[in-house]
């Protein structure tokens, strides 16, 4: 391992970084947004409502993102009626088929953690609230999610760093992530050991800075205390 | 709606047989570096206790596909040399190999934990009372703390598999024949992406959804005799 070679090529590497970050953080975002209908449906006492989302969560969960990935960069472009629609613009992109595959993926991980842990919430507290007078929405916002949001963040955190290691497969579209630029970096000089090792480095070094981050806002949030029943 | 398949399908089948093969073989090989790590995690010996510590950290930080490219170029020079000196030309690792390795050793970082956990689930008096009764330490752990073991393990590696299922597919990154790999090759000839990575899509399904029974399975019967306590 030489210095000079490790000089020349981290600023690539840590250009690669940013993207790696920028596709994690939409993922994530979004497919939070997009889970919580969708946990909350799960998490429905309706058998007809819960089983809406149930295919959805099946075919997501149960097979590989790298499936997934190929389906929409490459798979769509076999129908003529995407290629000439108005969003063909965007699926022509690696980027934004990278982003949007990793969301759709992850948000069917992430309503199944909001599935648990809404049914993880004291029946007593959100009976507390409707003897209160709240009524079924109000205590949805104001008791279960607030509750679900604390006891759900572990297994959240969990699942982002799951994102950060999926997102290794945008390197498989050509996209120039910290992978795609190591693939591109091993290609050129030929030293798979160094390259691909401080590739590894800085991977852990991120999902590091993630743990640490995420231990923070339960502190914030105060989860430790709000788990005694 | 019919599906044609143009040919491919005695290919994809060859290709699942190859994943199915690649998945159980890094389980075996996951498995034992799971025991192994959580047994040098749990000794009193700080040198293994590090070894542990640091195999499952450094493994679950760096993700799957890195691992698969690593061991697959970065021992080139290093599996030469070792040709070398048994006088063996161009030894180097096939790709069914490296994704043995590399799957097999990000499965085990994440068992590491799973057994951990199950080992510091068994009551420490049944540890004593094999003390008590003259058995040697391996004795203990192979008589007493592993037959339990497993029931707790179970559930865990069982998410740990469905994960190591789904990862097989990395490993047509490198150019190893399975559903994938033979997906993409049918897709360059027929240019039909989405046909057949839908396919390849409801392949890993029946897998995954096969191996959710074979679980529940092994979960019931290794849990015979144990009252579900009611939660």
């Amino acid at each position: 391992m030489s210095w000079e070679f490790i000089l020349k090529w981290l600023p690539k590497l840590l250009q690669g970084a940013t993207l790696t970050l920028e596709l994690v953080a939409i993922a994530v975002v979004a497919g939070l947004i997009l889970a919580i209908p969708m946990g909350i449906a799960r998490a429905s006492r309706n058998p007809y409502v819960r089983a809406l989302p149930y295919a959805y969560i099946f075919f997501f969960r149960g097979t590989p993102l790298l499936v997934q990935l190929f389906l929409v960069y490459y798979g769509l472009a076999q129908f003529d009626a995407i290629t000439q629609s108005a969003l063909w613009p965007y699926l022509r992109e690696p980027f934004f088929c990278a982003a949007l595959t990793m969301t759709l993926h992850t948000t069917a991980y992430i309503a199944e953690i909001l599935r648990g842990a809404i049914q993880a919430v004291p029946v007593g507290e959100v009976e507390a609230g409707r003897a209160l007078g709240m009524s079924r929405g109000k205590a949805l916002l104001y008791i279960i999610l607030p509750r679900a949001a604390r006891i759900g963040l572990p297994a959240y955190s969990n699942e982002v760093i799951l994102m950060l290691k999926a997102s290794a497969l945008a390197s498989t579209v050509t996209l120039l992530d910290i992978t795609g630029m190591a693939r591109t970096i091993n290609a050129r000089t030929y030293m798979p050991e160094q390259t691909f090792f401080i590739a590894g480095i800085i991977y852990l070094v991120m999902s590091f800075a993630l743990v640490q981050g995420f231990k923070l806002l339960e502190r914030y949030l105060r989860v430790d205390a709000s788990q005694g029943r | 709606m019919n599906l044609d398949l143009q040919g491919f399908g005695p290919a994809l089948a060859a290709g699942m047989l190859m994943t199915i093969q690649l998945a159980l073989s890094a389980l075996c090989l996951g498995l034992v570096l799971g025991l192994l790590g959580a047994l040098a995690k749990t000794s009193p010996n700080r040198a293994l206790k590090w070894l542990g510590g640091t195999y499952s950290t450094l493994v679950r930080g760096i993700p799957e596909l890195l691992w698969v490219l690593l061991i697959y170029f970065g021992t080139v020079s290093s599996m030469r040399a070792i040709g070398h000196f048994f006088g063996i030309p161009n030894l180097s690792l096939s790709a069914f190999a490296a994704g043995v390795i590399a799957l097999g050793l990000c499965f085990g970082a994440y068992a590491t934990e799973v057994f951990r956990g199950a080992m510091l689930a068994i009551p420490k008096g049944h540890r004593e009372a094999g003390l008590a009764l003259g058995l040697s330490r391996s004795r203990i752990f192979i008589k007493l703390v592993m037959p339990q073991m497993w029931r707790i393990a179970l559930p865990g590696l069982g998410n740990l598999f469905m994960i190591l299922m789904k990862d097989t597919a990395l490993v047509s990154v490198i150019g190893l024949e399975e559903v994938m790999r033979h997906a993409q090759i049918a897709v360059t000839t027929t240019k039909q992406p989405f046909t057949f990575y839908m396919v390849a899509a409801f392949m890993y399904l029946g897998m995954t959804a096969l191996s959710m029974i074979g679980l529940a399975w092994l979960e019931r019967r290794a849990s015979v005799g144990f009252v579900r306590s009611a939660s």
